[in-house]
């Protein structure tokens, strides 16, 4: 046959030129006491058991500091001063002053900026590289985006005014704990609300620096108040019955959870949740590019993002081609210590969550796919997991359907433009979507007929705290960010000018 | 079966059936209910539905999502409007069904009234919407970014027990304005206008599976509606508080959006606006590059 006389290229040989000297992150900046306790009411106080858990650095399986573990009593003390906070002090304060509230903490993110990315990339096992360029300045401008519409809301809602909601449970994920703090926090603040919030069990600490930050901005007491814990101290604070509004961001099986512990009840909730993203990639795609946004799109923080592009839709005509760049580009990646400037996959963030991803390993190569993992060395201590591909994938096999929540990317093929829609759309999952391709109107026209919230074109995993973000479907409801971002902390009541 | 006007002639009475996919079958189960004036006049056997018609008319709603969503604004505000007029033309017929079932002629006629204006306002709202919701952001890097507000997909609306025409307008105009499909339950005790309705809604070119209407009880057809796993959202306006629980469980299931309604009469022009369309909305945010 004439195809076989075609020779491929020699594989590329990435042995001893891709070694890098280490590039570590100081660790110096970083002040951490050995035991955090609950931030209620303007103050960090014991939790009423006694009881604490170890926060542990993924990378080196130590622990960093013990943290308090809050009961439901807790809880419901947080809930009391955020109720008194807000009745007492934050829905009488002028929006403007709210505003400034905001601007202060974000100057203080900005000023403490350095020290919080080596924390978080200490805590959470992600690469420095991320936590400085990524989560830490996202986290800066999305209190900065907010503060402003403080004094705003009255031109946001065309012919209504908004109040706010009263007190909000946030429960927040450990894959961005500062960036999902701020995306929660921010907007429940500039609409005058008051908060308790729930980090993840696995990364308490930046939060827990945050509270400093608060206190240093003299927020009055009570405005935010953080509980840490696990599952059991979320499920007190959704359920507990002073809160006016749950905002949740996690996986989809708890999020059906709170669903139903909130059913009858006239709790307002938006959810977050998760996704199985497809990246779309046709044939008239800048193919070197599209390599690195699925690069970027799977293996960004470890593919420990609920929009990750874990579904790739290669076109047939370029599969071979793609795949084999996009082989060679994984054998660069640099897996090892997230505090090294060169690292580009750090650390699983914790033992449980590899664990969940070996089982997927397991069921995708017992379902047929066949697995194709990059050669790089792994350190001893710590949880990591190689930048993986499933190849020779069928839709309904389970690593194309569930959120695996790792480096780990499904292949599948498409082609017609129909098909490839159709695919990306065959999930109960809306989160977002990507689209390759140097056609603009093919980008429109498969970008609106994607189900999902975000759709990227010729790019990846972009955030910015202007741009609406949420899910289709069983990602979630509500969105965060932007003008759309306001809406799940305010309750919209019509203005004088609205009436006819 | 009372003859109301003609004492010279056997009026024809009409055979109330459900509105399914652009057609008027009978339920599937052949059972039937009665429905009786205030006297207890024998007025129709309407359609007890089944959980099979309910399923059914998930599909139908299902199978128009895409080309309805895919109309212009412009073509669905046509649509609409052409829906008040045909409701105004037949006002005197929907006067009288509201009669039937009750409310005096003043009642009636100001409810007919007021659903027709309901339509035409919300025939406005179709090609306006998208602009008062969209919005281009403002973001950092080198895109153009835009968020705009597009259909949830299948919708189930319950009709209030009240204002059994106005109330079904209420909460079907927006809900297509946008982009959705719907599949109605008619108020238990007085069905009868919102099959009237569908005949409305299917002579104004509404394509067929856009809006589809059941009859019968709401306890027997609530349930696989609220737990059916192609149905994106539900609207309701006064589920008892038992009701409210269990569909809101249900909702779990799939993330089913629940929209309560809440107005405070359906006369009111509070109950206008785009926010109803809003709430069967989702937001897509898309990232478009932009050149060197």
């Amino acid at each position: 046959m004439a195809k076989s006389r075609k020779k491929s290229p020699p594989p590329l040989q990435f042995k001893g030129a891709w070694d890098y000297a280490p590039a570590p992150e100081s660790t110096d900046p970083v002040q951490l006491k050995d035991h955090y306790e609950l931030f209620i009411d303007g103050q960090f106080v014991p939790a009423s058991s006694g009881n604490a858990f170890p926060s542990v650095n993924p990378a080196t399986e130590k622990s960093l500091a013990t943290v308090s573990e809050a009961s439901a009593k807790d809880v419901n003390r947080a809930v009391r001063a955020a109720r008194k906070a807000y009745e007492g002090v934050w829905s009488k304060t002028k929006p403007a002053e709210r505003g400034k509230y905001l601007f202060r903490i974000a100057r203080l993110i900005q000023e403490r900026s350095r020290e919080l990315a080596i924390l978080e990339t200490m805590d959470g096992g992600k690469p420095i590289r991320e936590s400085r360029d990524v989560d830490l300045p996202l986290v800066a401008a999305h209190f900065f985006h907010y503060a402003g519409w403080a004094d705003k809301l009255d031109y946001a809602f065309p012919g209504k005014t908004t109040t706010p909601v009263g007190v909000a449970g946030q429960v927040i994920p450990w894959n961005f704990p500062l960036l999902m703090a701020a995306w929660k926090l921010a907007p429940a603040l500039a609409t005058g609300n008051t908060v308790v919030l729930k980090p993840a069990e696995t990364t308490s600490l930046s939060i827990l620096k945050l509270a400093e930050i608060i206190q240093d901005a003299d927020l009055p007491p009570g405005v935010v108040n953080f509980v840490t814990g696990a599952g059991d101290t979320g499920a007190a604070l959704v359920r507990h019955k002073g809160i006016d509004k749950v905002a949740f961001t996690g996986s989809t099986e708890v999020g059906k959870n709170i669903r139903k512990a909130l059913a009858g009840t006239e709790k307002r909730f938006t959810l977050e949740l998760g996704g199985k993203a497809a990246n779309v990639i046709f044939e008239d795609a800048p193919i070197d590019q599209a390599v690195e946004g699925v690069i970027n799109g799977i293996f960004f923080n470890q593919g420990h993002v609920c929009c990750a592009g874990s579904r790739l839709l290669l076109q047939e005509s370029i599969a071979d081609l793609f795949l084999r760049k996009l082989k060679d580009r994984m054998e660069t990646l640099i897996v090892g210590d997230p505090l090294d400037k060169n690292t580009d996959i750090g650390a699983i963030n914790s033992k449980e969550q590899l664990q969940t991803i070996k089982k997927y390993l397991r069921i995708g190569e017992k379902e047929g796919a066949s697995l194709h993992q990059s050669s790089c060395p792994l350190p001893t201590k710590g949880y990591w997991c190689r930048p993986t591909l499933f190849l020779d994938v069928a839709q309904s096999h389970r690593v194309a359907t569930e959120e695996i929540f790792g480096p780990v990317l499904s292949v599948l093929t498409f082609r017609t433009v129909d098909e490839a829609i159709q695919m990306a759309n065959n999930v109960p999952y809306g989160l977002s979507g990507g689209v390759w391709t140097d056609k603009g109107s093919k980008i429109f026209r498969v970008g609106n007929e994607l189900r999902a919230g975000v759709v990227w074109a010729n790019t990846f995993n972009k955030f910015d705290p202007t741009s609406p973000f949420g899910g289709y479907k069983e990602s979630g409801m509500g969105r965060e960010g932007g003008l759309h971002g306001l809406l799940p902390y305010v309750e919209l009541t019509r203005s004088a000018k609205g009436k006819r | 079966m009372k003859n109301a006007k003609d004492k010279d002639r056997l009026q024809v009475a009409k055979t109330y059936k459900l509105y399914l996919g652009g057609a008027f079958p009978r339920t599937e189960s052949g059972r039937t209910i009665k429905v009786t004036d205030a006297k207890g006049n024998l007025l129709a056997n309407a359609c007890r539905a089944s959980r099979k018609d309910c399923r059914e008319a998930v599909v139908a709603a299902r199978g128009a999502c895409r080309g309805w969503a895919a109309r212009s604004g412009y073509n669905r505000g046509q649509i609409l409007y052409r829906a008040a007029e045909m409701l105004e033309g037949r006002s005197e017929q929907f006067t009288e069904e509201l009669r039937s079932s009750g409310a005096t002629s003043a009642q009636a006629r100001r409810e007919v009234a007021a659903s027709v204006d309901r339509l035409v306002h919300y025939a406005g709202w179709a090609d306006k919407y998208q602009q008062v919701f969209g919005t281009v952001n403002p973001v950092a890097s080198s895109h153009f970014n835009f968020s705009l507000p597009e259909a949830t997909g299948v919708v189930v609306i319950i009709a209030s027990r009240d204002a059994p025409l106005l109330g079904l307008a209420s909460m079907v105009a927006p809900a297509i304005a946008g982009g959705n499909t719907a599949v109605c339950l008619a108020s238990e005790s007085f069905p009868l206008s919102a099959i009237t309705f569908g005949e409305v809604l299917h002579a104004s070119d509404l394509p067929g599976g856009v809006v589809n209407l059941l009859t019968g009880q709401r306890d027997e057809l609530i349930p696989p509606l609220s737990s059916h796993m192609d149905v994106n959202a539900l609207v309701h306006v006064d589920l008892d508080d038992k009701e409210r629980k269990q569909v809101e469980e249900d909702a779990a299931l799939n993330l089913k959006r629940i929209i309560r309604r809440k107005p405070s009469n359906w006369f009111s022009d509070e109950v206008d606006g785009p926010y109803p369309i809003l709430d069967l909305q989702e937001i897509k945010t898309t990232w478009h590059p932009i050149g060197q």
